[in-house]
């Protein structure tokens, strides 16, 4: 395990020993230091895809990106064309769902587009999907959003609103083959508690990016359980902000990331308002040749958000050579006012000697490979809590370590 | 009753780019019931010997047989000498991040003896293998080795040892690195496998120290990737007292 594990009561970042071949781990904390997390970004955040010039691969948030596999979402050159996704949104009762026009005054509130292709996707969705749960309103079923590719190209802006005291869970299910860029805002009112899956089991040629907005009201509870596995690029921007204080935000994320795929998170938790909360757990398992997993942690502690708590970790667990991991841990503090705010980011290999342990034990391989995985992501799992998004995990795991064995 | 034959076993390693050969024709015949001392300086293929039966990809067998009952133990995997009934129990147990004791156990359990445990006995069975061994049971739901101070890695190698019942079981160097209680509380882990009659135990140590709590019945002193003297407990006795020097400056270097 290469590990990089930071806290500012160290005073400095620390790493440890040199990470294994095929992967990098770095990491960074900037005390009251210039904003790095702003800085980094090519241009400010803008609604106009006009305010982003064409990424050429070099900027900083592009550069772990293969462009050339985005099939024209980042330059203009990708159309829609009527058949990318059907979008079926299955509510229970007290539950609103509508579709609306460009103008309504809901879209676009819990944040800004922060690079070109979120910015296209804003710029060229033509209905946006509000769905709605009313003030007090407690939901004992999730709300599901199945999102099927129907092999076409696609621009989509989705919102999920909870009013105060609200509670809801809701599922959006990526599946099939499009090329996809669509933000989701997710919109909490005061005391209202969300979880959302989104699960990106696309088939081998799909491409999707979104940036998801939370904006998270006084004393919410915002968890985000992100599950990526399919696809040939996945990008995605999981990001909160507060609105006001006592708010806290869970950001849980797994990925299998196989041959040739390539899948990014890029998390930004904007520690805007006193005393909020955020913790980040991302896990990926990685196996074949040019499987590259990218995981982009970003954390911004505001000048005025004394009282902050939070914590990011990111976990890879490579399991074949040939695979890449990039994992980028940034936590920016502008005060020392703040409960506790720490970073660790690990990068193992499945390695010869866990697998000659195991087999000396009488366990043979395939079933060696399937204890390590499945330990590994248990903790995630359980997180979830939709059972039957549990177990089509756990039984899509098992599909991906028989791919690895055969 | 169960044999364990090592013919003549020649075993090379791959270091610095050059292969370099470290077991030089070993003869050993180890059954069930019998405890064996090999007892060796730094150096001379004592772990190489251990982790060659138990199949380490990193050696390479270059001559000579091993056969558990006949059957040839160099055709058979890892995993399939495991089963077949040979353990390993290792000086430096390696970590499993993500896999819990308890699961760890009973996947073991349940390969080697072809079916998985009864849950009630079973739990039974590792919590008081677990009480005799001075293990707290918080420890079963640990990750594998992670964390384990020296102690508790030899520990947990003891309780596989105890809940696996192997035909054969090689320790290597169990006895390192252990304080004087610890050293008291695995080696009667190991007598309880012994007394009951059905295990044939390879002790490789450094020390004389571990052969007062586990009695051999045959002593070897291993030199030059080959055993170079056998003989009774007498024989550690005279090495307690005259070391190994007599048989590193007899031209069997390191």
């Amino acid at each position: 395990m290469a590990e990089a594990q930071n806290s500012p009561t160290l005073g400095s970042a620390r790493a440890g020993g040199p990470p294994p071949v095929g992967s990098t781990t770095t990491g960074s904390i900037a005390v009251a230091a210039e904003s790095t997390v702003a800085t980094r970004m090519s241009a400010p955040p803008s609604f106009d895809v006009t305010d982003f010039p064409v990424p050429h691969g070099r900027e900083e948030e592009w550069r772990f990106t293969p462009l050339e596999r985005l099939r024209g979402l980042h330059d203009g050159t990708a159309v829609a064309n009527g058949d990318g996704v059907k979008v079926t949104v299955e509510a229970p009762e007290g539950v609103t769902v509508e579709t609306v026009g460009r103008d309504d005054a809901r879209l676009g509130k819990a944040g800004a587009p922060v690079d070109r292709v979120a910015a296209q996707a804003y710029s060229a969705f033509e209905k946006a999907s509000v769905v709605t749960v009313p003030k007090e309103t407690v939901l004992t079923e999730p709300i599901r959003i199945a999102v099927q590719g129907q092999g076409g190209t696609a621009y989509g802006h989705q919102v999920i609103e909870l009013g105060a005291f609200a509670e809801a869970v809701v599922v959006i299910d990526h599946t099939g083959d499009a090329v996809l860029a669509a933000n989701v805002d997710y919109l909490l009112g005061d005391g209202a508690k969300l979880t959302v899956v989104s699960v990106q089991d696309w088939d081998d040629k799909a491409v999707h990016a979104a940036q998801h907005n939370a904006l998270v009201g006084r004393d919410a509870s915002f968890k985000s359980v992100v599950v990526t596995f399919g696809g040939d690029v996945v990008r995605l921007h999981p990001r909160v902000t507060y609105a006001g204080t006592g708010a806290e935000a869970e950001l849980f994320g797994l990925y299998f990331t196989d041959k040739g795929q390539h899948q990014e998170h890029r998390l930004f938790v904007d520690h805007n308002t006193p005393h909020c909360k955020s913790n980040v757990v991302y896990k990926g398992a990685l196996q074949g040749d040019d499987a590259h997993a990218v995981w982009i942690g970003d954390v911004l502690i505001e000048a005025k958000a004394e009282g902050t708590d939070t914590y990011e970790m990111n976990r890879n667990l490579v399991l074949t050579d040939g695979a890449r991991v990039d994992s980028v841990p940034n936590l920016e503090i502008e005060t020392g006012e703040i409960v506790g705010a720490g970073h660790a980011s690990a990068t193992g290999r499945f390695d010869d000697e866990q697998l000659f342990y195991l087999m000396a034990r009488g366990i043979p391989e395939h079933e060696a490979r399937r204890l390590v995985v499945r330990g590994f992501f248990a903790e995630l799992v359980q997180q979830i809590g939709v059972a039957d998004i549990e177990e089509r995990l756990i039984a899509k795991i098992e599909e991906e370590l028989e791919a690895s064995v055969a | 009753m169960a044999t364990l034959e090592i013919r003549d076993l020649h075993v090379t390693v791959e270091a610095d780019n050059a292969t370099k050969e470290i077991l030089k024709g070993v003869d050993l015949t180890v059954k069930q019931g019998e405890t064996h001392a090999i007892m060796g300086p730094n150096g001379s293929g004592k772990s190489t010997l251990a982790y060659s039966l138990a199949g380490h990809p990193k050696y390479t067998i270059t001559g000579g047989t091993v056969t558990l009952d006949g059957e040839d133990v160099l055709e058979m995997s890892v995993d399939e000498r495991a089963r077949a009934g040979l353990f390993l129990a290792m000086q430096y147990p390696v970590e499993v991040p993500g896999v819990s004791v308890s699961n760890f156990l009973r996947t073991s359990a349940t390969a080697i003896r072809g079916e998985a445990p009864k849950l009630r006995t079973w739990v039974k069975e590792v919590k008081e293998t677990m009480e005799r061994l001075h293990m707290d049971p918080s420890f079963a739901e640990r990750n594998v080795n992670e964390g384990f101070s020296g102690g508790e890695k030899k520990r947990h190698e003891i309780l596989q040892l105890e809940l696996l019942k192997p035909k054969i079981a090689i320790l290597d160097e169990t006895d390192s690195g252990l304080d004087v209680d610890a050293l008291r509380i695995v080696s009667e882990g190991v007598n309880r496998v012994r007394e009951s009659g059905e295990v044939g135990t390879m002790l490789i140590t450094h020390y004389t120290r571990i052969l007062r709590y586990i009695k051999p019945d045959h002593v070897h002193v291993f030199a030059g990737g080959r055993i170079v003297e056998s003989g009774g407990p007498e024989l550690a006795d005279k090495l307690e007292n005259e070391g190994y020097e007599a048989y590193v400056k007899g031209g069997a270097s390191a």
